[in-house]
């Protein structure tokens, strides 16, 4: 009787609901939209800021969302502060091997890139006067380290999560070593799917756009990749998936959110202009359905 | 530091009165499920159901008989958080509110608390839950403000069998062991002792003395640290990082001959 193929099924569910699956969501979005904005800061060519604007415009505003969500979530919200400073000496509170001890310290420290970034993105557009934010935008060297400091803690904050949950002992999350590897390479793909989506609204032919389009594709690729390593490196835990969240993942995440998004990108012709638009669309929501089956699937073994 | 306290529960001494957790409950002033009204769970004489939050003690009924309820046993077992010498709940506590007492106890400080709950998903026993009076995560604290005045914990103290037993590990330890040789002597060859030695999170300071299987129990065969995945998921973290720089090098780096009217989607 009582077979468990791992010691991790004793353990409790945290209760991590919605409010945290939304937090990875925002949380990969606003890490990976900065971190696509440096790589084409330093990367791209100077008629590509405009995207690279564009991505720093989207990360401060997901970075402010992620905070509140993270706060709200607590069960003493008021309390967020001691996730920094010890409440009883008033020390700073850090533990490097603490996942969410580094990860508050990485959201805080990204907030702040973020918005010093979307700031000078405004002074480069020309809406915002504030005569040292154009040392923040290229060229310069200062604008290059800083997008690459910037963009170090942008994937930090987008990947950390998912070494969290594998630094934990429920099932799924700590039977794998791949979740914060899913979740930066998600974070990438789903970051460059809303920046195509925007972009195109907005109207203006944004050189570089098929770049991101492309390596989106590539990344869209890795990801079922890494997906499907995860999977594996399950062993029989996998059975926990063998109910209505593995249907989830395979349709949701892998069909609707990879498969169709991949098609999309090789048959150009199917939809014509409309082609594009539909593949990030589809990336994005498959990005979330990514993060809903994460969170609760292994809270309701 | 005072010497090493902690709980010996010899399972096969228990006989499911519960009075431990009456006394836990009273001492420590938890309330009750759903405001005292009773729900019957339907498992065995089992009602308060699990550890959690406002149940720091709980006394499993564990029923195994033939189909015909001809033979069998019961198995009875007062559980309760394991005062892990390697504490995973401590280990990861961001807040630092989780701390070992001078008695090589774990205690979970409420007013440090902040509810981030990464102890609850962290403890391999199932032990931590949020109490929803005060918002943050709380389990057994061994007594100690009980232990600090000198005295023994409540449900130990309570116990009219001396399943729960109290007091230094290293007595525990040898009390245990002379258990089991007299069970073994007896006929009852599978008891043995759970968690007092090292091999279980460097050893529990509360320990079981079971007559089967840890899971038939409820409790995890082989726990581990959370920390077992820290350096692993963060290099593969790492590695997706570094792949997705290596595509947008190629995609944006390498397009110079491309024509002007492929840039346009």
């Amino acid at each position: 009787m009582n077979t468990f193929p791992s010691s991790t099924f004793f353990s409790a569910p945290p209760d991590w609901g919605w409010l945290i699956v939304l937090y990875f969501f925002f949380g990969g979005l606003a890490g990976g939209c900065y971190f696509l904005a440096a790589l084409i800061d330093v990367l791209g060519r100077p008629e590509d800021r405009p995207l690279a604007r564009l991505g720093y415009y989207i990360a401060l505003p997901c970075v402010i969302v992620s905070g509140l969500l993270l706060t709200i979530d607590l069960g003493r919200p008021l309390r967020f502060w001691h996730m920094l400073i010890e409440s009883n000496t008033f020390r700073p509170m850090f533990k490097y091997w603490s996942p969410i001890s580094v990860g508050a310290w990485a959201l805080l420290i990204f907030g702040i890139f973020a918005l010093i970034s979307f700031l000078a993105a405004l002074v480069e557009d020309d809406r915002l006067t504030w005569p040292a934010g154009r040392k923040f935008r290229p060229p310069g060297m200062l604008s290059a380290v800083f997008a690459m400091i910037g963009g170090f803690f942008g994937f930090y904050v987008a990947g950390y999560t998912g070494v969290l949950l594998a630094v934990t002992n429920r099932p799924i999350w700590s039977d794998t070593p791949l979740l914060g590897m899913l979740f930066i390479v998600s974070a990438a793909s789903i970051s460059a799917a809303l920046m195509i989506l925007l972009a195109r609204r907005s109207r203006s032919t944004m050189p570089g756009l098929l770049a991101l389009h492309r390596m989106d594709g590539w990344v869209i690729a890795l990801e079922l990749i890494v997906l499907i390593a995860l999977m594996i490196s399950l062993g029989p835990v996998f059975r926990a998936w063998l109910n209505a969240w593995g249907l989830l993942l395979f349709f949701g995440v892998i069909v609707v959110g990879m498969l169709l998004p991949l098609a999309l990108h090789w048959r150009r012709q199917w939809l014509g202009e409309r082609n594009v638009t539909a593949a990030a669309a589809l990336v994005l929501v498959g990005g979330f359905i990514l993060r809903l089956v994460i969170v609760f699937s292994a809270q309701q073994v | 530091m005072a010497e090493p306290m902690g709980f010996y529960t010899d399972t096969t001494v228990c006989i499911g009165c519960k009075a431990c957790e009456v006394a836990c409950k009273e001492w420590n002033q938890l309330p009750s499920t759903n405001g005292g009204v009773n729900t019957l769970s339907g498992d065995s004489y089992d009602n308060t159901r699990r550890l959690d939050g406002i149940h720091w003690r709980h006394v499993k009924f564990i029923e195994q008989f033939t189909e015909d309820r001809k033979d069998g046993r019961w198995l009875l077992m007062s559980d309760v958080c394991k005062h892990c010498v390697q504490a995973p709940c401590l280990e990861v506590c961001p807040t630092g509110a989780i701390t070992r007492t001078e008695f090589d106890t774990v205690v979970i400080q409420s007013d440090a608390c902040n509810g981030c709950r990464d102890c609850i998903s962290a403890c391999p026993f199932g032990v931590i839950e949020v109490n929803p009076a005060s918002g943050t995560a709380q389990k057994c604290t061994l007594c100690y403000d009980r232990l600090q005045a000198g005295m023994e914990p409540a449900c130990s103290k309570a116990c009219p069998t001396q399943s729960i037993q109290f007091g230094k590990i290293s007595d525990l330890r040898s009390r245990a062991q002379k258990r089991v040789e007299q069970l073994q002597q007896a006929g009852e060859k599978r008891a043995y002792l759970y968690g007092a030695d090292e091999k279980v999170l460097g050893g529990l300071n509360s320990f079981y003395l079971l007559v089967d299987k840890p899971e038939v129990y409820g409790l995890p065969p082989d726990p581990k640290m959370p920390t077992r995945n820290l350096a692993s998921a963060s290099w593969f973290s790492f590695l997706g990082a570094v792949l997705v720089g290596l595509m947008g090098l190629i995609n944006f780096r390498n397009r110079g001959a491309r024509l002007d009217a492929e840039e346009r989607p």
